[in-house]
């Protein structure tokens, strides 16, 4: 649990739900938007930003109190922030305990930056669709029109 | 005949081995001398769908289906742009796959293709989606080359032109990392290098290939000149692009400093990149190669359709 780290602000435990720790400082916002997290759930959601880490110098942490991430959900936020660690928490007590991974296929988190891609043509019914052709340095190349879009192309592309 | 052709989408020419194409390539020699029209294909509908138009493509592929028999329908040009302002490709896709046994598409966007494949139960070829894949073409360029040469292995090739945008130079690359050519350059201006993808996938492939500015740095050394056109409105600045123009016009005067046996392949239509003194000399392989259009599509088409 990271709340030793944490000395100017007190956030409570939650008792159940998903921590999101180690988030390069600044990120934390993004992270909460490729998760399609708007604020208008009524989830209980604590964000941290710019609080002081041991690892990182300074990071972000997120809590989510009563939602427990999927696996699939967790992986998304690996195209943002490589070193979050994700803790589902129940009762208190970290449950399970991962790190984020990028996903083989990431489908329908961003839009593909080519302006001629199918995928954005105007009212076609279709999911834009990555594979990770690499993941350090990161690489996805559009399935469609083959683009391949880095680390740092990802905050603009977040299509959520 | 081979199974793998059989109900199969024709996307891009990396989908293929180059055993693929051997199978293709002897099927195809069966059609070269037949002139009458053959039933193989009877009682099957071939749709084209050009979204974006082409009249070479789209009558290659019409004379091969009914030169096998195939019934066509096609919805073109206007056609196909007033039913794309209406409804969505997907839902055209849909009506044609309802109606025919294959589709064969042609679109400005990259993709456009391979959407369409996932979204027909029907056998999908791509004709051209936006600056990407041109399979076909690449097969009948493979083709010509081994018809020519009796291999594709071994030679120099240099490809000319427009390496960024033009899909039949990038699709023609790639079908040259199926076999194992001695030399491959790419010759354009800085600004019409190949995609970053497509370096990439040449340099996973292995392909042995280098990139030049001028034609005449390599002239002497090659076997093969496959020559694209540089669209003038690929340049921003006009004074720029008739700097270059001049040096990726393909004359007789160049073609003769290098080996007597090199042959010009072009995908056509061509404007002024190769001048009319080509034409009759014996570098020109083009309008042998646009021949040869007709026997690959129709060994394609009835593969596909599983009518071997
Ligand atoms: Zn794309």
């Amino acid at each position: 649990m990271p709340s030793g780290e944490v000395h100017t602000l007190i956030v409570p435990k939650i008792l159940e739900g998903t921590v999101i720790d180690h988030i390069p400082a600044g990120k934390a916002l993004e992270i909460l938007k490729v998760l399609g997290i708007s604020g208008q759930e009524g989830l209980r959601i604590a964000v941290l930003m710019n609080v002081e880490s041991k690892k990182l110098g300074k990071k972000d942490i997120i809590k989510i109190e009563k939602k427990k991430l999927t696996v699939d959900e967790v992986n998304v936020i690996a195209l943002i922030a490589p070193t979050a660690t994700i803790n589902i928490i129940e009762n208190f007590i970290v449950v399970e305990k991962f790190k984020a991974r990028v996903p083989d296929v990431v489908e329908n988190i961003i839009k593909c930056p080519n302006p001629t891609c199918i995928t954005n043509k105007d009212r076609e019914p279709l999911k834009s669709r990555f594979r990770t052709i690499s993941r350090e340095p990161l690489l996805l190349q559009c399935d469609y029109c083959g683009v391949i879009v880095t680390r740092d192309d990802i905050p603009r592309l977040i299509r959520r | 005949m081979s199974a793998k052709f059989m109900f199969r989408d024709i996307i891009s020419i990396l989908d293929f081995t180059r055993e693929d194409l051997e199978t293709l390539f002897e099927f195809a020699d069966r059609f070269i001398k037949i002139n009458e029209k053959l039933e193989i294909l009877k009682g099957k509908i071939v749709a084209l769908a050009f979204f974006e138009p082409s009249t070479r493509t789209r009558l290659s592929f019409e004379v091969a289906a009914k030169k096998l028999g195939a019934d066509v329908i096609s919805i073109v040009g206007e056609e196909a742009s007033s039913i794309a302002k209406g409804e969505s490709f997907a839902d055209t896709i849909r009506m044609l796959d309802s109606y025919s046994d294959l589709i064969v598409v042609r679109h400005r966007f990259e993709g456009a293709a391979k959407y369409a494949a996932e979204i027909a139960e029907k056998p999908v070829i791509n004709a051209g989606d936006g600056r990407q894949h041109h399979p076909t073409q690449a097969m009948i360029d493979l083709y010509t080359i081994k018809k020519l040469f009796g291999e594709i292995d071994g030679l120099t090739y240099a490809v000319l032109g427009d390496l960024r945008y033009g899909r039949a130079a990038t699709s023609f690359i790639y079908g040259l990392t199926l076999y194992k050519p001695k030399k491959v350059y790419l010759v354009s201006p800085p600004q019409l290098r190949i995609r970053d993808e497509v370096r990439r996938e040449l340099i996973d492939r292995g392909l042995v290939f280098e990139e030049k500015n001028s034609i005449l740095e390599v002239i002497e050394e090659i076997d093969v000149l496959y020559v694209t056109r540089i669209q003038k409105e690929r340049f921003p600045d006009p004074v720029e692009y008739e700097k270059v123009r001049g040096s990726y016009i393909v004359t007789l005067g160049m073609l003769m400093k290098g080996k007597p046996h090199l042959k010009v392949l072009h995908p056509l239509p061509k404007v002024d990149e190769i001048d009319y003194s080509v034409d009759n000399s014996k570098y020109a392989a083009y309008f042998y190669q646009a021949k040869l259009g007709i026997p690959i599509r129709m060994a394609l088409l009835s593969l596909v359709l599983g009518a071997g």
